[in-house]
């Protein structure tokens, strides 16, 4: 039997959801079984690679590094979970939109730093102009909100996806639990 | 006692249901167990039909109705659910958390909210009508209060309750449309309020965490809303 | 007896403009009032006085004469000439001419269908009284009506003339006013109030304006003529501030009015006692919406409230109350005149009589125009409009304002009534009337008039507060050439919401204009739409 592929990816959030997801403990190895997990922060993989069948993405879009990465992992899997809140609806990510981006990185590079420094324009990603949630930038085939969504959720998502079916998460989790 | 209050039958959902004639059609379902999403009504204050969650269907009538304005009338046939029904007001509760910053995993009423308990209650968990993200200030002058008006949905159930019960009015909105928002007397902060009592009732019936008590965490930031109708009660006895 | 001395003003007043020779109308409603009329008028009377003609020649100032578009207008009778776009220089000129032919380079031929294809009741005083003066109003049948009624005719058989007649309000909806009197006649108490609603808060139409500032006198008698039969004794006039000129002329004629004896207790020495109050308000269109208005002549926020209880039981401070639009009340005294027969034989089998149309856009002539329903929109537009400038093809007609729609020009033959103006996705509205040549946007139209409701939502519910301001979002992203299909879908399902969920007619219609460009020029949209998310990112 050929595994599915599995994919987590690690945007505008926190890692909350992903700390969550490893709170599944040993039942991964449940999850290990029937998927290979071939792409996550907690494994060894630069590029996202094609032919995913499941994408678990946590966080928002707010660099062009994640835009250019959601576009990408949107093409290149089957299934696009957006994970917890944040992916969901942009949530503590997009709190900086009410101030616009200028406003942020001065306080972030100079008015808070000691000594004052400038935002940097090199290597680090450029901020879009607004966080964004997923699904206002690729199209996303389901919406797992929690912040973070608990571990018995994600393990339940994932289960189901991999047997094939789409799981009912409105009854399990909601906004900011 | 009230003289005559004659009694008409109806239908809700298909079932056979009597009613006193000036009851509305959302507490007929309620006392018969019919579940009507609601917002900006609560037992207790004046209806003003202003979220219109509480839409329903009545037979031989090509609009919707408002469920909690909406007089009970001899031979009705309402239907609550509908997936019109379900469908528009899903959107309403999107347009709504879109509107301004409801933040949930940051709120002081995460876990208490009746936006929050809506969208369970609806199924709703993706808000696919954009985010407004408009900027709001937040007003912490009162000594015990808190006016965040990234979480406010316009209810106006500050407004009623200062004006209906307490007698302050207090509240107000003021500007039209989304640049609406509530105010404390002539727009000033709530710290400097001469007409506030500090009675906190705004802060109780608040659906969510825009009115909120300072100080209190998450776990005792609950909202008691159900000593509305206990008071009206009370005054309508004594009187 | 006041309506022997009513009388004895008519025919004193016809007998002092019989002794002049010539008579100029000098048009000083607000149109040619902003291209400097007044001065026109002034420039008039020095030169009469100046030739020591002031016995001979009449110069007044009068309501509107139409064609705004040629402002400054004059009419020279007894000749019926027309002089469009006079300066006061040119007073001489026109005085010189008196008895002689026109004068050519000013001369405004009113053979123009413009012209010749209106009826006129409700403008028939328009352009020939001085609107300050009741004197005038009196002679021309003023207050005929009033006095027939209270004279000669049971509340009832007012009523009856009304339903009759078939009118049906002219405020927009369209409801049969004969109908609405009735049920305030028979709500019961004895503290009933009139209100006449002119707010007239649609970008572009002026319609109201013109009648108020025009024949002020005319709308007060059809209030009074209204309450005689509901059995009201107060009024309001609801204006918007903006209209300082109507509300200055409404003043007038109320004070001249009270002094006569037609309104104030015992109108014309009958137990009928009906005073007016003049209130304005602020310019917010929902205020044009009744409940709205109500809570606002009240002296609270205008928000409207759930109907019912409709106003004709519970309106004004809880008591029962007529409210009608202005040019509603406008065509009641004609119509106790003449008959309600008469006025039923006029238009189309389910509209009555007349409408007054602000004929705005792409055509040859812009103004006021008051046609019998039914009249086609290929007569309006290329007969009485004089056709598209330079030749270009029509592409819509845009009536109803923000609650109307566009109707595509293959529909040019439409007969404008309520029903067919209905059924094409658009409605009369107030009577706006805009002309769109190819050039126009129907996308950019749809986003001017959203743009508007969003500014005007009074935001009491959710529906409308924020589904407009989203409906804007989406339609800027169109125009922008960043939305994708499934923006469209979006806008569709909010135009559903909208008009199935919001309180007041402001949301309820919001959508139409949104709805008729995408029934009939969607392909206007689907051009600026994008493929793919992507390339809406980018
Ligand atoms: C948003 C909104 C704005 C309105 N504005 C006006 C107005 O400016 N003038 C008017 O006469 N009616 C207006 N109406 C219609 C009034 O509510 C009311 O129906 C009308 O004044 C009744 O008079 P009628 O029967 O003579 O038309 C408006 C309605 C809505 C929903
Ligand atoms: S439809 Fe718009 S204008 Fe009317 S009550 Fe609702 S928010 Fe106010
Ligand atoms: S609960 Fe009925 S409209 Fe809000």
């Amino acid at each position: 039997m050929t595994k599915a592929r599995l994919a987590t990816v690690w945007l505008d959030g926190c890692s909350g959801c992903h700390m969550s997801l490893l709170d599944m403990d040993e039942k991964i190895l449940e999850v290990a079984k029937v998927a290979d997990v071939v792409y996550s922060p907690l494994v060894d993989t630069k590029d996202f690679p094609e032919n995913v069948d499941v994408a678990l993405v946590e966080g928002a879009v707010s660099s062009e590094d994640d835009l250019e990465k959601i576009q990408r992992i949107r093409k290149n899997s089957r299934f696009l979970v957006a994970l917890g809140d944040c992916a969901v609806t942009g949530n503590v990510a997009a709190m900086r939109n009410l101030f616009g981006v200028r406003a942020v990185l001065d306080r972030s590079y100079r008015l808070t730093s000691v000594p004052a420094g400038s935002p940097p324009d090199q290597i680090v990603p450029r901020l879009l102009s607004r966080v964004r949630p997923l699904h206002e930038v690729v199209a996303v085939d389901l919406t797992v909100p929690g912040c973070p969504p608990s571990a018995g959720v994600i393990h339940h998502v994932v289960t189901e996806l991999l047997a094939g079916r789409t799981p009912d998460v409105t009854d399990l989790t909601r906004f900011g639990a | 006692m009230s003289p005559k209050v004659r009694i008409k039958t109806l239908k809700i959902d298909g079932r056979d249901i009597g009613a006193r004639e000036d009851e509305t059609i959302l507490q007929v379902a309620r006392e018969n167990g019919i579940q009507i999403p609601t917002l900006c009504h609560l037992d207790g204050l004046e209806p003003i039909g202003a979220c219109r969650l509480c839409m329903v269907e009545v037979r031989g009538s090509s609009r919707l109705l408002p469920a909690c304005v909406t007089r009970v009338e001899e031979g009705m046939e309402v239907t609550t659910k509908s997936p019109r029904l379900i469908r528009h007001r899903r959107m309403i509760l999107e347009l709504l958390f879109a509107e301004r910053n409801h933040v949930c995993s940051v709120c002081v009423v995460n876990g208490k909210c009746e936006l929050q308990s809506l969208a369970v209650a609806l199924g709703m968990t993706q808000v696919r009508t954009p985010y407004r993200f408009p900027r709001f200030e937040l007003d912490a002058s009162h000594p015990r209060f808190v006016n965040d008006h990234n979480r406010c949905v316009l209810c106006a159930r500050c407004v009623r309750v200062c004006d209906e019960i307490e007698g302050a009015h207090t509240w107000d909105i003021m500007g039209r449309g989304v640049n609406g928002r509530v105010i404390t007397d002539l727009n000033e902060p709530w710290g400097e309020s001469n007409s506030c009592t500090g009675c906190g009732k705004c802060v109780h019936v608040c659906p969510t965490g825009a009115l909120s008590e300072k100080g209190t965490l998450r776990e005792d930031a609950g909202k008691q809303r159900d000593f509305l109708p206990y008071l009206t009660l009370m005054r309508e006895v004594r009187r | 007896m006041p309506i022997e001395r009513v009388l004895a003003m008519a025919s004193a007043q016809v007998e002092a403009e019989s002794k002049f020779e010539h008579h100029i109308h000098v048009c000083v409603a607000s149109g040619c009032l902003s291209s400097g009329s007044d001065r026109v008028l002034q420039a008039l009377r020095d030169e009469v006085k100046g030739r020591g003609l002031e016995n001979k020649v009449l110069v007044k100032g009068v309501g509107c004469l139409g064609l705004c578009a040629a402002a400054p207008l004059i009419a020279v009778f007894p000749e019926g000439t027309y002089y469009q776009a006079v300066k006061p220089e040119d007073a001489p000129e026109i005085i010189d001419s008196l008895g002689k032919a026109p004068i050519e380079r000013l001369h405004c031929p009113t053979d123009r269908p413009f012209f010749q294809k209106q009826n006129k009741i409700v403008l028939e005083n328009s352009g020939y009284i001085d609107p300050l003066r009741i004197e005038e109003y009196v002679a021309r049948g003023g207050y005929q009506a009033l006095i027939e009624v209270l004279t000669e005719m049971s509340p009832n058989a007012v009523i009856e003339q009304i339903t009759l007649s078939g009118l049906r309000g002219r405020g927009g909806g369209g409801y049969p006013t004969g109908l609405k009197w009735t049920t305030v006649a028979k709500s019961p108490g004895t503290l009933k109030y009139i209100i006449c609603n002119a707010d007239e808060g649609d970008p572009g139409a002026f319609m109201d304006r013109s009648v108020l500032e025009s024949d002020p006198h005319r709308v007060l008698e059809g209030m009074a003529i209204a309450a005689y039969a509901v059995g009201a004794t107060r009024g309001y006039v609801y204006c918007r501030a903006e209209y300082p000129v109507a509300i200055d002329r409404l003043d007038k004629a109320i004070k001249q009015a009270k002094k006569t004896g037609l309104l104030g207790p015992n109108v014309l020495s009958t137990p009928f006692s009906f005073d007016v109050e003049v209130r304005l308000g602020a310019g917010a269109f929902v205020c044009g919406e009744e409940t709205a208005l109500i809570a606002s002549i009240e002296g609270k926020q205008g928000r409207p409230r759930h109907r019912p209880p409709y106003p004709a039981e519970s309106g004004l401070f809880g008591y029962p109350t007529l409210i009608n639009n202005v040019e509603t009340f406008a065509n009641i005294a004609p119509i106790i005149r003449n008959g309600g027969a008469w006025f039923a034989e006029i238009g189309t089998r389910g509209s009555h009589g007349t409408k007054v149309f602000a004929l705005a856009g792409k055509v040859q002539y812009t103004g006021l125009i008051e046609v019998p329903m039914g009249t086609t929109l290929h007569e309006i537009v290329y007969e009485m409009g004089g056709g598209i400038p330079d030749n270009r093809p029509c592409k819509a007609i845009q009536t109803g304002g923000p609650s109307g729609g566009c109707i595509p020009a293959r529909f040019i033959d439409l007969p404008v009534d309520y029903e067919s103006l209905r059924e094409k996705g658009s409605m009369m509205g107030s009577g706006g009337m805009i002309v769109m040549d190819d050039t126009s946007d129907m996308v950019d139209v749809a986003r001017f008039f959203m743009e508007f409701c969003v500014g005007e939502s009074c935001g009491k519910c959710v529906p409308c507060r924020v589904g407009t301001a989203q409906m804007n979002d989406l339609l800027t992203k169109i125009i922008d050439g960043k939305a994708t299909k499934h923006d469209i879908v979006h806008l569709e399902e909010l135009c559903e919401l909208l008009r199935d969920t919001s309180l007041c007619g402001l949301g309820q219609s919001a959508p139409n204009p949104v709805v008729s460009t995408l029934t009939h020029f969607r392909q206007e949209y689907l051009d600026r739409l994008v493929e793919t998310d992507e390339e809406a990112a980018s």
